[in-house]
C-alpha cells in the first residue's frame, strides 16, 4: 500500500526524522491559511499523487509552458495562484502513464536552502534476506538512471536484524554520502531512526529522494516515498487509515475487499487463475498466441465459492473484456469450489463473452462434472496450451 | 533415490486442527501412507485429531513434545500468517531438521527475523508461501496434488506452486516421472533457494534431468544460473529445462522501484531467461511445453 508524501513525512516525523514544516490542503481556499502557519518567505507547493516525477510533470489542462507539479512560491500571492492552478487538474508524469492523475491534495511546505542532494532508500534485499540501505551522492534524479550509467555511485549496506543499525553501519553510510561536520552528526542520528520506522511500520520501501544537506550544514528529508507490506497491514490500523482510494483502480479496490490479487491491464482477455506464477504464465501464454491479457488475477489458495464468484464478476464488469480464461491447477484450491463459484457468478450477472475453463488437480473430476451439468455455454479445455488457443480463437471468432 | 524426503520421513503438523491442515493431512495420509505422526496445538495437547475417514493422530502442546514422543524429523506448518513466523521459530528451537511452511501472507519483516534465526540453526526451512515437497510413492508434505505424480527421473524445483504442478503433470504425461518436486515458494525472503535444491539434485543419482521454474523479481534465477555454470566447470551437469513466469507483467506493479536498483537492473523476465540459457538451460517459451522441452533436451 502506498501513501502520499505528506503522510510519509508525518510518519517519519513521529520517529524524530528532520522534515520541513508543512500543511496539507484539499481546496485552494485553504492555501493562504496554510502558508501563514509556515515561516516563509519561501514556500513549496507540492502535488500529492502516488507517482514520482511530479516536478517535471505537466498539467493536462494548463498551457504547455505552465509550471509542473512541484512549484516554488516567493510570496503569499504565489502560493494562492499555484494552489488554484494545480488543484483539480490532471498531472501527467513519467510514472503516471498518459492518463495522468488528478491532483486532489496539495502539500504546502517551508522552503529550504539546498547545498547538496543525496539519495537514500531502505528495502529488503532479497539476496541476503535482510533490510538494506541503498545510498548515493547522486540525489534528486532518477535512481534507475544512476544505477544504469554510474552503478559505482550507489552503495548498498544490508543490516543485521538482530543488531539493527550499528554505529559502524551509520558511519559507513555517512562516508558513502560524504557527510561532514553537523551533517555527519545528523546522519548518525537519522539512519537508525529511519531503520526503526521501516521495521516497526512494516514498510516495503522507504525512499528519500532527495535527502538534502542545507546551506546551514544540516540534513533534511526533502521528499519521502513510502510503501507498506500489504501482508502486515493487519497489525497497522493507523496505516490503513492513510489509504487514499482515489489513487487506485476501482476494480482493484473491489478486488482488495475480497483479498484477491488483481492487477488491471490493457488487453481484452480476462483471466482468473490460482497461484501467482500460473497467473503470470497464463498472461504470458495469451500473449504468446497473439492477444493481450486484461488483468492479472490470482484467487489464491483457499478461496471460497463467494470469493471466486466475486473475482468472476470483477473480470466481467471490465468493458474491455472480450473473453475469459479460467485456468485452475488445484492444490489447496479445489476444482469443485472454482466450478461452483463460476456458475454462481454466471447465473447472477450473465455471460456475454466466450468463457474457456481449464481445470486440473484436486477434485478435478467433480469440478468438470459440475460445469458440464450446469448446462452453461462453457468451452472446456484439456491443458493450458489448449485453453489459451481456444480463448484466443473464440475472441477472434466473435468479431 | 530422492532428495530431502522419503518413505522414512516422519512429519508433524503445526496447524493440524484447522480446515486447511485437516484436509491436507488427510490427503498426505492417503498418499502411499506418508508418515504423518502427530499434530501440535498449544491448547489441545493430549487430545486426538480425527480425520473425515476416521484417521487419528495424537496432538501435543508443543513441537518439542511432539518431536520427543514421535521421533519426527520434519514439520509442516499451516498456521495462519499472523502466527506463522512464531510457529517456524518454535520448530527451529525444537531442532526439527526440515521445516516446511505452507502459509501465504507472512509479513516480510517477520521472515527477516526468521531468516536470521535460521542461519544460526541446524534446521532447513522450505517456504513460506510454498506448496511443499513430494517424492512420488513415498512422501507428500504440503498441498501438491498427489494424483499427478509418477515415480521417475526428473527433479523439479519452482518458485510457483501451480507451475510446479504444470511441470509435474507434463513430465508424468511424457513418461519421465519425478524423483522429487520442490516448491521453494514465492516470498521475497525464504528458507531454501534454487541453489540449495539444485545442489541436491546434482548430487542425487536417480535425478537424471532437472526442471527449474522461476518468475520475475529478485535475482535468485541469475544466482542459480551462475551456480550451475560454476558446477559445470567442475564436471557436474545435468540436462535442464526451465520457464520464467511474468514476461508480460507490468513493471513496478509486482516489485518496488528501488528493488530493481539493488540487484543492478536484474529482476525482469528477459534477463533471467538469458542468464538461464547461458547456463545451458533450455527455457520453454510456453508454460504448457515444459515436458516437451525437456524431452527435446534429453534427445539431444
Amino acid at each position: 500500500m502506498n501513501i502520499h508524501e505528506y503522510q510519509a513525512k508525518a510518519v517519519l516525523k513521529e520517529y524524530g526524522a528532520p522534515v520541513a514544516e508543512g500543511v496539507a490542503i484539499f481546496s485552494a481556499d485553504e492555501a493562504e491559511a496554510a502558508a501563514k502557519q509556515l515561516p516563509g518567505p519561501l514556500w513549496v507547493v507540492k502535488s500529492q499523487i502516488h507517482a514520482g516525477g511530479r516536478g517535471k510533470g505537466k498539467f493536462k489542462e494548463l498551457p504547455a509552458d505552465a509550471k509542473g507539479g512541484v512549484r516554488l512560491a516567493f510570496s503569499m500571492e504565489d502560493v494562492i495562484k499555484h494552489a488554484k492552478e494545480m488543484l483539480g487538474n490532471t498531472l501527467v508524469t513519467a510514472q503516471t502513464g498518459e492518463a495522468g492523475k488528478v491532483v486532489n491534495r496539495l502539500y504546502i511546505e517551508d522552503g529550504a536552502d539546498i547545498e547538496r542532494e543525496l539519495y537514500l532508500s531502505i528495502l529488503v534485499d532479497r539476496s541476503v534476506g535482510r533490510p538494506a540501505f541503498v545510498v548515493s551522492t547522486e540525489g534528486g534524479m532518477d535512481i534507475e538512471a544512476v544505477a544504469e550509467h554510474t552503478p559505482e555511485k550507489i552503495v548498498t549496506l544490508p543490516i543485521d536484524p538482530e543488531t539493527g543499525v550499528t554505529a559502524a553501519d551509520a558511519a559507513k553510510l555517512c562516508d558513502a554520502l560524504k557527510l561532514e561536520g553537523d551533517a555527519r552528526q545528523d546522519g548518525m542520528t537519522l539512519f537508525p531512526i529511519l531503520y526503526k520506522a521501516f521495521m516497526e511500520k512494516d514498510m516495503s520501501l522507504l525512499e528519500i529522494n532527495p535527502l538534502i544537506v542545507m546551506k546551514d550544514g544540516r540534513v533534511r528529508v526533502l521528499d519521502a516515498k513510502v510503501s507498506f507490506d500489504g501482508n502486515a497491514l493487519f497489525r497497522h490500523p493507523e496505516i490503513v487509515a492513510l489509504r487514499d482510494v482515489t489513487e487506485e483502480d476501482a476494480k482493484e479496490i473491489e478486488a482488495s475487499k475480497w483479498e484477491l490479487a488483481y492487477v488491471a491491464l490493457d488487453g481484452n482477455i480476462g483471466c482468473m487463475v490460482n497461484g501467482a506464477g500460473l497467473a503470470m504464465a497464463t498472461m504470458d501464454i495469451i500473449k504468446l498466441y497473439g492477444k493481450e491479457p486484461a488483468n492479472f488475477c490470482d484467487v489464491g489458495g483457499g478461496a471460497s465459492k463467494e470469493k471466486v464468484a466475486a473475482a468472476f464478476k470483477i473480470i466481467t464488469a471490465d468493458p474491455r473484456v472480450e473473453g475469459i480464461l479460467v485456468n485452475i491447477f488445484g492444490g489447496i484450491m479445489k476444482c469443485d469450489v472454482i466450478a461452483e463459484g463460476v456458475i454462481a457468478a454466471v447465473k447472477e450477472v450473465g455471460l456475454q463473452v466466450p468463457l474457456v475453463v481449464r481445470l486440473e488437480g484436486t477434485n478435478v473430476e467433480l469440478g468438470k462434472k459440475i460445469i458440464s451439468d450446469s448446462g452453461l455455454n462453457v468451452i472446456a479445455a484439456d491443458d493450458l496450451d489448449d485453453a489459451a488457443q481456444k480463448i484466443v480463437a473464440a475472441v477472434q471468432g466473435a468479431k | 533415490m530422492s532428495i530431502l524426503v522419503n518413505k522414512d520421513t516422519k512429519v508433524i503438523v503445526q496447524g493440524l486442527t484447522g480446515k486447511t491442515g485437516t484436509f491436507h493431512t488427510e490427503q498426505a495420509l492417503a498418499y502411499y501412507g506418508t508418515q504423518m505422526v502427530a499434530g501440535v496445538h498449544p491448547a489441545k495437547g493430549g487430545e486426538k485429531w480425527t480425520g473425515s475417514k476416521g484417521e487419528s493422530l495424537p496432538i501435543y502442546a508443543s513441537v518439542a513434545a511432539a518431536k520427543d514422543a514421535t521421533g519426527a524429523d520434519a514439520s509442516v506448518i499451516y498456521v495462519p500468517p499472523a502466527g506463522a513466523a512464531a510457529a517456524i521459530i518454535e520448530a527451529i528451537d525444537a531442532e526439527i531438521p526440515f521445516i516446511v511452511c505452507i502459509t501465504e501472507g507472512i509479513p516480510v519483516a517477520d521472515m527477516v527475523k526468521v531468516k536470521a534465526r535460521l542461519e544460526k540453526s541446524k534446521s532447513r526451512l522450505l517456504g513460506p508461501n510454498c506448496p511443499g515437497i513430494l517424492t512420488p510413492e513415498q512422501c507428500k508434505i504440503g498441498i501438491m496434488p498427489g494424483s499427478i505424480f509418477k515415480k521417475g527421473s526428473v527433479g523439479i524445483v519452482s518458485r510457483s506452486g501451480t507451475l510446479t504442478y504444470e511441470a509435474v503433470f507434463q513430465t508424468s504425461n511424457a513418461g519421465l516421472g519425478q524423483t522429487t518436486a520442490v516448491g521453494i515458494g514465492g516470498d521475497p525472503v525464504k528458507g531454501t533457494e534454487f541453489i540449495d535444491v539444485l545442489e541436491m539434485f546434482l548430487a542425487d543419482e536417480a535425478t537424471q534431468s532437472i526442471i527449474m521454474i522461476g518468475e520475475i523479481g529478485g535475482s535468485a534465477e541469475e544466482d542459480a544460473a551462475q551456480f550451475l555454470k560454476d558446477e559445470a566447470k567442475k564436471g557436474r551437469k545435468k540436462p535442464m529445462a526451465g520457464f520464467i513466469a511474468g514476461r508480460t507483467a507490468p513493471k513496478g506493479r509486482t516489485m518496488g522501484h528501488a528493488g530493481a536498483v539493488i540487484s543492478g537492473g536484474k529482476g525482469g523476465a528477459e534477463d533471467k531467461i538469458a542468464a538461464m540459457e547461458s547456463a545451458g538451460i533450455r527455457v520453454s517459451p510456453s508454460p504448457a511445453k515444459l515436458g516437451e522441452t525437456l524431452v527435446q533436451v534429453l534427445k539431444g
